[in-house]
């Protein structure tokens, strides 16, 4: 399993980029594995306003939805259009070219309080228990 | 007697293979308190001869009543196959290798269905034209800002009643009406202008629950793009065998009932919701859906898709509740189509047209005009007095379904169906009588 | 495309789209004609032929022949599926559903013998339920449960308290939350207890103000007759809240025990499961509504009343009524079936059909449970649920055993269903498999089970004797094609 050292992550297993102000955004490799084959991404426009918690949209298999989770207070900025027509780039390339949401974060040091990767791997080790 | 097929030997056998002492020990987890004693007080057992005596039911001498459900000739052969056990006894197709028979069939109903409605996309059914109307609303409700919905008071009056039900429960949406010329039986152009709007959501039955053809291209130009969504429901669906597709006027979706490809009157069901939309909404869409596929080895195959939409996954979120619509009636509607082809189609709406023609022609002659100058595709509205109408069922003549309670401001009227199930002497017995 | 497969293939021949069969001018069909058409018809928006196949008769009837072929019905063999309840569909419904066929609703006298009969069906629907009122309008399961759930709003709101929380058990199904949702409802999960069925306890810690009903399957979906039914009952109406049974599995309880005696004020029946008629590949079903007296002025409209002089006619009237659901009256032609199915094997029948089903499913169960893991020892009624946890490492799933099924001419039990099993095979054979047939499934168990342990590969492959191997629904849900081209 893959789990960047440079990122942060979620219970939800999102990760997130810090970018200056921004937080790049998407699902690991657990959670893509986990899900299967995805087949849609629904993603919210750029302009909403979002807090930590929320749903930024939601991640489609053949058996399966799973909604996507805001790691942070914020307003979306970017949505990758990439994902509408090649979906199966979140089984192919999780922590690159299928990136979701850029959220400009209200805090910009809100993403420290997120897991870095040896708490997830810890978390995610625990959780498949 | 029953359908079980185990001689009491067996039962006793099956009992102590599973460690019971007694085949009543079965129902052991079942408390005692909630215990039912004594045999249910329900009629039988009746033998088969018993029964289709019970179950005998005459039907009027000359039938002439449509309003969403109406007597087509069925070939033979739609009866011989879709009473197949292969199709008739199997379930849903969630099993895609065992059930390529029903899951192309369904697809072949879907591509059939868009082609005669001009649209992109069709489910696999929903239970009536009413419900199919209802998702419809329900569907528009779920886009952004859309709080009113807006309907024809020429729609069947029991689709609008339907809707009402749906639409009162689902949160805080209006149902206004848009009324009717009272000269032509149309749309009011006027009325709809003023009342149409981004937040609305519009729909109109064409032909009208009258038999009146609305203008559409007016109702297009008046509504595209000024009603933040809208549809046209078609009660009638042998209509789309002669007229334009409703979809070549642009709305988002078109919904209705198709019992009429293939699907016998049945004393009022089943009946054949369909609901056919633009791709760009196949996502919102409630109800089934198969899609176009492969297998292992590459070849061509079907199965259920979208299923993420539905209530067995998205559960509380799913697009509608819907799980077994009407799939048996979808299989009778593809096998009539087939069975009747492009020209059997038209010939066959061609006929109905003609036998309105003929009846409105008998009825002018004796001095009975129909209610609405609108031209009118195989439904008429009639005035009759009730005491009339009664005359004429006991003469085992059905004139047509009343309208005094739904449209009091009408009067004593009747709406009048001829299909190519009637004939010129059933036509000229009516019109002599009325 | 060429080769061998495009010329043989015998029994299945590889059937075509119909838009590839025939070709313009096929279709020599006469068809009734009584009127005279005019050269020109005077009507608006005539438009061109419609574009639907043109195919001779007998090229229509082989490919529907051969599309039948690539289906498995109730009639070629077992269909285990729980609480689907697929169990035989007997020939004489189908011919005492003829009668029907020319009948139009709106034609008075006709309608007063059909009347008759459908309200003969909701008196025996209640007198089996022990419920005082029942509607026969809703057109399928979840439309009965859509249908119960609007009743029971409309009752809450009459009653001014405005509650819109109702509880549902972790076994429910899906079509549950659903139908709550479109009638107004916000759902509640609520954990069944470790036996397998819902604790009073439970209940009473999620009861407040606010809840409106709780929605329960009695038996549940794990086959377990859920015991405490009576206590929960009385505390759902001692707190001001109903109780719905969702009836789809009232097939094992047939003239045993009646919910209307359990306390139950409002549920559903579905006609296929419990009264046999046929499932058509998914639907026309019958889910009637039945309730308790003080629910019943909220049924929908239209009601079947005696019209005074001995006969039936439809009463539309109804103020309190949640108004109409369908645009006519139901699935009648499904309603008479279920009608002619109670009427031919009468009360004993009815009890008979429930202690076979029960017995046929505890049966299978003590034949598959040493060989498959079953993760509640609770005593079952009907139906009981295995999953693929004795196949742990071996990597293979429920779904490998389901597809090789299919190669022993078994329709697959349901699936990953309840969902509070992980990889369910929930399994319900129901009253009328002979014991040969339960016998020759236990058998095929049986051989999966030792395959999965000794040649797990060979059963990711499965099944290889169906008209198409495993099907792939990503690319189906990926490239969306829902019309032919």
């Amino acid at each position: 399993m893959n789990i960047p050292d440079d990122l942060y992550y979620t219970e939800n297993h999102e990760w997130g980029k810090v970018e200056d102000g921004d937080l790049r955004v998407g699902i690991t490799d657990y959670a893509q594995e986990e899900l299967g084959d995805i087949v849609f991404v629904d993603l919210l426009p750029e302009g909403t306003a979002v807090s930590r918690g929320d749903s930024v949209g939601t991640v489609e298999s053949v058996k399966a939805v799973s909604e996507v989770y805001a790691p942070v207070d914020g307003e979306i900025t970017e949505v990758n259009p990439a994902l509408e027509d090649a979906p199966e780039l979140v089984n192919q390339d999780p922590y690159g070219k299928a990136w979701m949401v850029v959220i400009r974060m209200t805090d910009p040091s809100a993403a420290r309080s997120l897991m870095d990767s040896r708490a997830y791997e810890e978390y995610v080790k625990a959780e498949a228990k | 007697m029953s359908y079980v097929p185990h001689s009491e030997d067996d039962l006793r056998r099956m009992a102590s293979a599973a460690g019971l002492t007694d085949p009543e020990d079965v129902f052991s987890p079942i408390p005692r308190a909630v215990r039912h004693r004594g045999p249910l007080s329900v009629g039988g057992p009746l033998d088969e001869e018993t029964l289709r005596r019970l179950f005998r039911v005459s039907p009027s001498r000359a039938v002439f009543a449509g309003g969403g459900v109406y007597r087509h000739h069925i070939p033979a052969l739609v009866d011989a196959l879709s009473s197949r056990q292969e199709f008739s006894t199997a379930y849903t197709p969630y099993q895609p290798e065992i059930s390529q028979g029903t899951l192309q069939a369904l697809f072949e109903y879907q591509s059939m269905m868009a082609a005669l409605t001009g649209m992109e996309v069709s489910n696999a059914s929903l239970y009536d034209g009413a419900t199919a109307l209802a998702e419809g609303a329900l569907m528009a409700l779920r886009g952004k800002g859309i709080e009113r919905v807006l309907v024809t008071r020429a729609t069947h009056p029991a689709y609008r009643k339907v809707l009402e039900t749906y639409l009162s429960r689902a949160g805080d949406a209006v149902v206004e009406e848009v009324p009717f010329c009272r000269d032509t039986g149309r749309v009011d152009l006027g009325a709809l202008a003023s009342a149409v709007g981004s937040d609305a959501a519009f729909f109109i039955q064409n032909p009208n629950y009258f038999g009146v053809l609305e203008p559409m291209e007016e109702v297009a130009a008046a509504v595209s793009g000024t009603a933040g969504f809208w549809g046209i429901v078609v009660a009638e669906a042998l209509s789309l065998g002669l007229f334009r597709p409703p979809g070549s006027f642009g709305p988002d979706v078109v919904v209705g009932e198709a019992q009429s490809f293939g699907n016998h009157a049945n004393a009022g069901g089943p009946l054949l919701g369909f609901f056919c939309t633009r791709r760009e909404h196949a996502r919102r869409m409630p109800g089934r859906l198969v899609g176009l596929t492969k297998d292992s080895s590459g070849r061509t195959a079907f199965c259920l898709t979208l299923s993420t939409r539905e209530q067995h996954i998205r559960r509380e979120k799913a697009t509608s509740n819907i799980c077994s619509n009407e799939g048996l009636c979808t299989l009778r509607a593809a096998l009539y189509l087939s069975a009747l082809g492009p020209k059997g189609l038209r010939s066959a709406a061609l006929q109905c047209a003609a036998g309105a023609g003929e009846l409105t022609s008998l009825l002018r002659d004796r001095g009975i005009f129909p209610l609405f100058s609108g031209p009118c595709f195989h439904e008429i509205a009639l005035p009759l007095k009730e005491g009339k109408r009664q005359a004429l069922l006991a003469e085992g003549i059905v004139p047509g379904i009343p309208l005094v309670r739904d449209y009091p401001e009408l009067g004593e009227a009747v709406v009048t169906a001829v299909t190519e199930m009637n004939t010129k002497e059933e036509c000229r017995w009516l019109a002599g009588m009325m | 495309m060429a080769g061998r497969d495009d010329v043989a293939g015998f029994p299945l021949i590889r059937e075509p789209l119909l838009k590839d069969v025939g070709a313009p001018g096929r279709n020599r069909r006469v068809l009734p004609a009584p009127f005279d058409v005019p050269q020109a018809v005077d009507l608006p928006g005539i438009a061109v032929l419609p574009d639907i196949p043109d195919v001779s008769e007998v090229e229509t009837v082989r490919h529907f022949t051969r599309l039948s072929d690539l289906n498995y019905g109730v009639d070629n063999g077992m269909y285990p599926l729980g609480s689907c309840t697929m169990k035989y569909n007997p020939k004489m419904a189908e011919a005492m559903a003829e009668a029907l066929k020319p009948v139009h609703p709106g034609d008075e006298a006709a309608m007063g013998s059909v009347l008759g009969l459908l309200f003969l069906l909701q008196q025996h629907l209640g007198e089996i339920c022990g419920m005082d009122a029942c509607s026969l309008w809703p057109a399928a399961g979840a439309h009965g449960e859509l249908t119960g759930m609007m009743v029971i709003r409309r009752a809450v709101d009459a009653g001014g308290s405005g509650r819109r929380k109702v509880l549902i058990p972790d076994t429910a199904h899906g079509t549950n939350p659903a139908s709550c949702a479109v009638a107004g409802f916000v759902t509640e999960n609520i954990p069944s207890g470790s036996s397998g069925f819902l604790t009073a306890q439970t209940v009473e810690e999620h009861l407040d103000g606010d809840v409106a009903a709780l929605m329960i399957t009695n038996p549940n979906t794990l086959g377990i007759f859920e015991e405490e039914i009576s206590e929960i009952a009385r505390l759902l109406h001692e707190n001001g809240s109903y109780l719905y049974m969702d009836g789809a599995n009232l097939n094992a309880i047939l003239g045993v025990a009646r919910p209307g005696d359990m306390g139950v004020d409002c549920m559903h029946v579905n006609l296929h499961k419990t009264f046999a008629t046929p499932h058509g590949g998914g639907g026309p079903g019958g889910g009637p509504v039945l309730v308790k007296e003080g629910l019943a002025p909220y049924l929908p409209l239209p009601r079947i009343v005696n019209d005074g002089h001995g006969g039936f006619a439809l009463d539309r009237e109804g103020p309190e009524s949640i108004g109409m659901v369908h645009s006519c009256l139901g699935n009648v032609a499904i309603s008479i079936r279920a009608l002619a199915y109670i009427l031919s094997i009468g009360p004993s029948g009815l009890r008979e059909t429930a202690k076979a089903a029960c017995l046929n499913a505890n049966y299978l169960r003590s034949r598959l449970a040493g060989l498959y893991d079953l993760p509640y020892p609770t005593p079952t009624l009907h139906e009981f649920v295995l999953s693929d946890r004795a196949f742990k490492g071996t990597g293979v799933s429920t779904m490998d055993v389901a597809k090789a099924l299919m190669d022993f001419s078994f329709h697959p039990p349901t699936v990953y269903f309840p969902l509070v099993v992980g990889g369910a095979l929930m399994i319900e054979p129901t009253e009328t498999e002979p014991i040969e047939e339960l016998d020759r499934f236990a058998l095929a168990m049986e051989d999966i089970a030792r395959r999965a342990r000794e040649n797990p590969e060979e059963l990711h492959g499965a099944p290889v004797t169906t008209p198409v191997g495993r099907v792939d629904e990503v690319l189906a849900a990926r490239s969306l094609i829902l019309t032919w081209p």
